[in-house]
């Protein structure tokens, strides 16, 4: 394609946009609505998912041994629980370092104390492994396993905090991918209508264009351009609102609720806007463009 | 050269506009195509326009077969005629240099390119000085010319007019024949269909006479009677 022929396009696309301007804009305002949501959900998503990741990490699985078991058959049990995919890392603690940490944070100042436990440690036999996960959510499966295990007298964990976060940020994303999908629909609708008016205004334009010789391409470019600036400025609108309210709302909440900040690490805003920013100019981007290619197929029958 | 072949065409509706129609038009000629209305002229010219389809026979242009032509080459087909229309189908959001210059930029030609022909189609036409008019600043006449370049801007073989003087008053009508001889005499095809047979007999040309799709009459400068 020749740049003549490409600036005429989006100078034609342009004015068929300027053309239906209150088409135009009610379109660009639907996609702009939706992409805002989708980047409200994502912000949502992304830092929950960044909660759970952070939780997953410090949430272990506890697992007590049989008293009589010897370090090694203890030991040997460990090297195979690690060996399971599920698990990221396994701890072991010793009867003797179960005792040393307990003493440090009960008996701290008054050791005199834990000086009667000196030659008979009150943890004898509490030698344990603690099992970290890679996903929450294999959790049951793998208490489960351990708690078939020969040897194993109690296996302990915890199932609220994270596997919560979870269940809520499922029911996040199904809940966001249900109103984008309704908006998505909504928009390719509207920019339809507002190809449809325009084709219309340009019905002789197109007509002459065929008895000229234009090709199929060439007719319809005009209206995919102008769907594509539609998508792209309903992209960039809230892109530029996002950027700001996050920020904003980021700082708001970490100064004034304090507390918050230290069970919920916020996403920083360089961490989460690049990706969100590229989904976001793409869908704008597919809205328009298939909105338009297709809409604009039923004008180009000779 | 234009060989249509016992050409057919009966619509969804039952009507049969064109019944067994036989006409070979050679390069460089003149053609009147004249009949009362319903006769059948226009479905012969969005046949060449390869608008309408027949039902039956073949229609050869320049060597190609229209009922053999796929879709994809019909844009290239259509870039080999100039089609001008009573109503001269301009675009009233654009001056004459830009209605003109429209034919050429859909069709992928150059800015130099139209900058370059432009202006000499519109010194030929005789709207050189009006270049920056639009449409309604026009007379029919004027406008008709515009019309006419926008055909011939893309150098066509074969220039189809349907009816280009039926908006016109009797001047006007006789300096766009010139126009159409003088372009002819070019080496463009000329085809024109019409009503009127006041022009048909100034311009001493082929005539083709049809009548409820038939041709009935198909003479070399052809004298017809005032009805």
């Amino acid at each position: 394609m020749r740049i003549s022929t490409f600036w005429y396009c989006v100078k034609e696309g342009i004015k068929n946009i300027c053309r239906n301007i209150w088409f135009s804009l009610a379109s660009v305002a639907t996609i702009s609505a939706c992409i805002f949501l989708f980047c409200l959900f994502f912000s949502i998503v992304a830092n929950i998912q960044h909660v759970v990741d952070n939780v997953e990490g410090t949430i272990g699985i506890t697992v007590f041994f049989d008293e009589n078991l010897s370090e090694d058959e203890i030991k040997r049990i460990g090297s195979e629980i690690g060996r399971r995919e599920e698990v990221s890392e396994v701890q072991f603690t010793s009867a003797e370092e179960a005792w040393e940490s307990m003493k440090n944070d009960y008996f701290s100042g008054h050791e005199e104390l834990a000086e009667g436990f000196a030659d008979d440690n009150p943890l004898a036999g509490s030698a344990s492994y603690q099992v970290f996960l890679h996903d929450i959510t294999t959790q049951d499966q793998v208490v489960a396993y351990l708690q078939q295990l020969g040897g194993v007298r109690e296996v302990n964990y915890s199932n609220s905090a994270a596997a919560g976060l979870s269940s809520f940020n499922a029911v996040i994303g199904i809940l966001s991918l249900v109103i984008i999908g309704v908006l998505l629909a909504v928009s390719v609708f509207l920019i339809s209508n507002t190809i449809n008016v325009a084709a219309s205004f340009r019905k002789r334009e197109n007509e002459i264009m065929r008895y000229i010789g234009a090709t199929d391409y060439m007719i319809r470019a005009p209206f995919v351009v102008e769907g594509i600036i539609m998508g792209l400025m309903g992209a960039g609108i809230p892109l530029v609102g996002m950027y700001y309210l996050y920020m904003r709302s980021v700082g708001y909440l970490t100064t004034k609720f304090q507390i918050l900040s230290r069970i919920f690490q916020f996403l920083p805003l360089g961490d989460i806007f690049p990706y969100m920013a590229v989904v976001a100019v793409l869908l704008g981007l597919g809205i328009g463009f298939f909105a338009s290619f297709f809409t604009i197929r039923k004008h180009l029958k000779v | 050269m234009i060989e249509i072949t016992n050409v057919c065409k009966t619509y969804d509706t039952g009507n049969k506009a064109l019944r067994n129609i036989n006409i070979t038009i050679e390069d460089g000629e003149f053609v009147f195509i004249i009949g009362r209305s319903g006769s059948g002229k226009s479905t012969l010219l969005k046949m060449l326009l390869k608008e309408v389809e027949p039902t039956s026979g073949k229609i050869v242009v320049n060597d190609m077969n229209l009922g053999k032509m796929p879709r994809r080459y019909v844009p290239k087909y259509r870039r080999m005629l100039g089609v001008v229309f009573q109503d001269f189908r301009l675009l009233k959001d654009k001056n004459v240099y830009e209605n003109v210059a429209f034919a050429q930029r859909v069709i992928g030609a150059s800015t130099r390119k139209i900058k370059e022909r432009v202006p000499n189609m519109l010194q030929m036409v005789g709207l050189s000085a009006k270049y920056k008019y639009y449409p309604q600043q026009l007379s029919g006449g004027e406008q008709q010319r515009v019309a006419i370049a926008r055909a011939l801007i893309n150098r066509p073989e074969v220039l189809l007019a349907d009816e280009p003087t039926g908006n016109l008053d009797h001047d006007n009508a006789i300096e766009i024949m010139r126009l159409l001889d003088l372009i002819n005499q070019k080496g463009t095809t000329v085809i024109v269909v019409t009503h009127s047979n006041e022009i048909v007999n100034m311009m001493q040309k082929r005539v083709i006479t049809m009548d409820r799709g038939c041709i009935i009459g198909d003479e070399e400068g052809g004298f017809i009677h005032e009805d």
